[in-house]
């Protein structure tokens, strides 16, 4: 019965919740595992702070929200701030480093990639949480690459395929200056 | 999706989104309701979806209006539904009492959020299940439903429609904030016409028509308006030829059948889901979103090397008075978690007759249970 929770969170606009849905679908439908989204709800998806969380599980999940989430992936200060900082050893970090400063490492595993501005360079802005997707894929076994592909294409609008294709690949392809041995 | 404009397959949607394609596939062509979270994604769903297969979304002026859209939808030969939160329900009471004394089949959806008045519009709540049963005015009995996932809300939106129609009564679907917003897999079924349940139609050629004369089973034909029967149909007490008899033995005669054509039926209407309450000693009792963090509570009691066991249930009203009951005769204790103050709780007592013990585990709304909370309501019982 492995767990796996994910915690997105950063502010509305970002495509957080789009995550969320696209690796859900991904372990659900794609991968045959359970998956459960739940996320932040109100005017905060207009503009401020946003999450959306998901649990992966090979049964039915009962309770529906994270206890303890073993990857973070955070993309504002403020949401470093409430989550990220405080995180366990256990736990993989990962942050848009554009977005997120600190003065002293955090006690989790890091690996950071400053999705928006490769984001920027690609000369759309809006494609960072799928360069974001692309390097969760690449360090973390919760969902395959696989899987997570095929619902990237399930979510987007037609005729992009192949730039949110690029943008994953290159997330997927990112190596992070912050990797150190475990 | 199918010609007939039904989805099929596996999908990544929320509570809201299936509950809106359950209703499609149940063959649902009208729906008039007014825009409220957390049930708004059904409305915002249903205005897309009913244009592709042939129907007709309107977004009213209010939920009483809304009520009584559908009502007359109803009458109008159409499946109907609307949807609605805490505040809406509220103002759809009257209303939905009218559906019951003009026997309309329609579904009313209700994503519970915390209350009284605007509470916590956002946040979760189960407080309204008794007003489900009692908010309306007069005597009566109704069905509601109590979904715990969003593959739940398609399927037991489709049983609504066929329990409508059967029944010809309004039916609630008592879901909440969590299975409303929540995303999990649904897998939705090519529904075919063999399951579903449309009304009877009544059967005669000439001489006077009785819109209100049943049969053994106390639910008559419904005549659908402008289809060659004349009849005429009013919230009065009414006999059957449907005009108002206003006395007090044709107030006995019509109120006896709306309430015995639920009754008698109860088998059938009522559903429920058990787990381990063979050699339970103790039995935690839930419904809706509740259901899903008692049941891994009682999973944490079994690995404890506590009897316990848990009874979902999923039709609220009726309620499952006979399988309480019997339960009561053989288990010491049912604990009774509900996001809200205390409500299915005096239930499981009255069906209990004092055999056994009834213990609430009450939240105030607006988050869920911790399965700690209820694991801990066990152990006390137990010790």
């Amino acid at each position: 019965m492995k767990k796996a929770e994910i915690r997105l969170a950063g502010f509305g606009g970002q495509g957080i919740v789009l995550l969320g849905n696209i690796i859900g679908k991904a372990a659900s439908i794609y991968n045959n595992s359970y998956a459960a989204l739940t996320q932040s709800y109100g005017p905060e998806s207009r503009g401020g702070s946003c999450r959306a969380e998901v649990i992966i599980s090979d049964s039915p999940v009962e309770y529906p929200y994270i206890t303890d989430p073993e990857v973070l992936v955070i993309l504002s200060q403020e949401a470093y701030n409430e989550f990220g900082a405080g995180a366990k050893g256990h736990v993989l970090l990962i942050v848009d480093s554009e977005l997120v400063k600190m003065d002293t490492p955090p006690a989790a595993r890091m690996l950071s990639i400053p999705a928006s501005r490769l984001a920027k360079e690609m000369g759309k802005p809006v494609v960072a949480n799928i360069i974001m997707l692309g390097f969760l894929a690449a360090n973390s076994d919760v969902v395959s690459r696989e899987a997570l592909e095929r619902a990237v294409k399930d979510f987007i609008p037609a005729g992009t395929e192949s730039f949110n294709m690029k943008a994953f690949e290159l997330g997927f392809n990112y190596s992070s200056p912050d990797e150190r041995p475990a | 999706m199918t010609d007939n404009g039904h989805l099929s397959g596996e999908f990544f949607i929320n509570g809201d989104v299936a509950c809106a394609e359950g209703a499609i596939s149940a063959g649902c062509r009208f729906f008039a309701g007014y825009p409220i979270t957390p049930a708004t994604e059904i409305a915002e769903r249903m205005s897309r979806r009913l244009p592709v297969v042939g129907g007709t979304y309107i977004q009213m002026e209010d939920e009483i209006a809304s009520m009584n859209a559908i009502l007359g939808a109803s009458w109008a030969g159409v499946k109907s539904m609307t949807s609605t939160s805490g505040p809406g329900f509220s103002l759809m009471m009257e209303n939905i009492g009218l559906g019951v004394m003009l026997e309309t089949p329609c579904v009313v959806v209700d994503i519970q959020r915390a209350g009284p008045s605007t509470g916590l519009p956002t946040l979760v709540g189960q407080q309204d299940v008794m007003q489900a049963r009692w908010g309306s005015h007069g005597s009566y009995e109704i069905i509601a439903l109590s979904p715990d996932s969003p593959q739940h809300m398609f399927d037991l939106t489709v049983k609504a429609f066929n329990l409508s129609e059967k029944y010809r009564v309004p039916v609630l679907i008592m879901s909440d904030e969590v299975v409303g917003h929540m995303s999990e897999k649904v897998v939705i079924p090519e529904i075919s016409a063999a399951d579903l349940i449309y009304r009877k139609m009544p059967q005669i050629g000439s001489g006077p028509y009785h819109p209100y004369k049943a049969d053994e089973s106390l639910v008559p034909p419904m005549a659908i308006a402008g289809q060659g029967y004349r009849f005429h149909v009013t919230g009065l007490t009414h006999d059957e030829s449907g005009y108002p008899a206003m006395t007090a033995a044709a107030q006995d005669r019509l109120i006896t059948r709306l309430v015995d054509k639920i009754k008698t039926h109860a088998d059938d209407i009522i559903l429920y889901d058990e787990y381990m309450t063979d050699d339970a000693e103790i039995v935690v009792c839930a419904y809706g979103i509740t259901s899903r963090i008692a049941r891994y509570a009682v999973k944490l009691a079994r690995q404890q090397g506590i009897k316990a066991g848990f009874l979902q249930l999923i039709t609220l009203w009726p309620f499952a008075e006979r399988r309480v009951r019997e339960l009561a005769s053989r288990v010491k204790t049912f604990i009774v978690p509900e996001i809200n103050r205390g409500q299915i709780v005096y239930e499981v007592e009255r069906c209990s007759c004092g055999k056994a013990r009834s213990l609430s585990v009450p939240h105030s709304g607006g988050d869920v249970h911790k399965p700690e909370t209820i694991l801990a309501a066990i152990k006390e019982c137990h010790a």
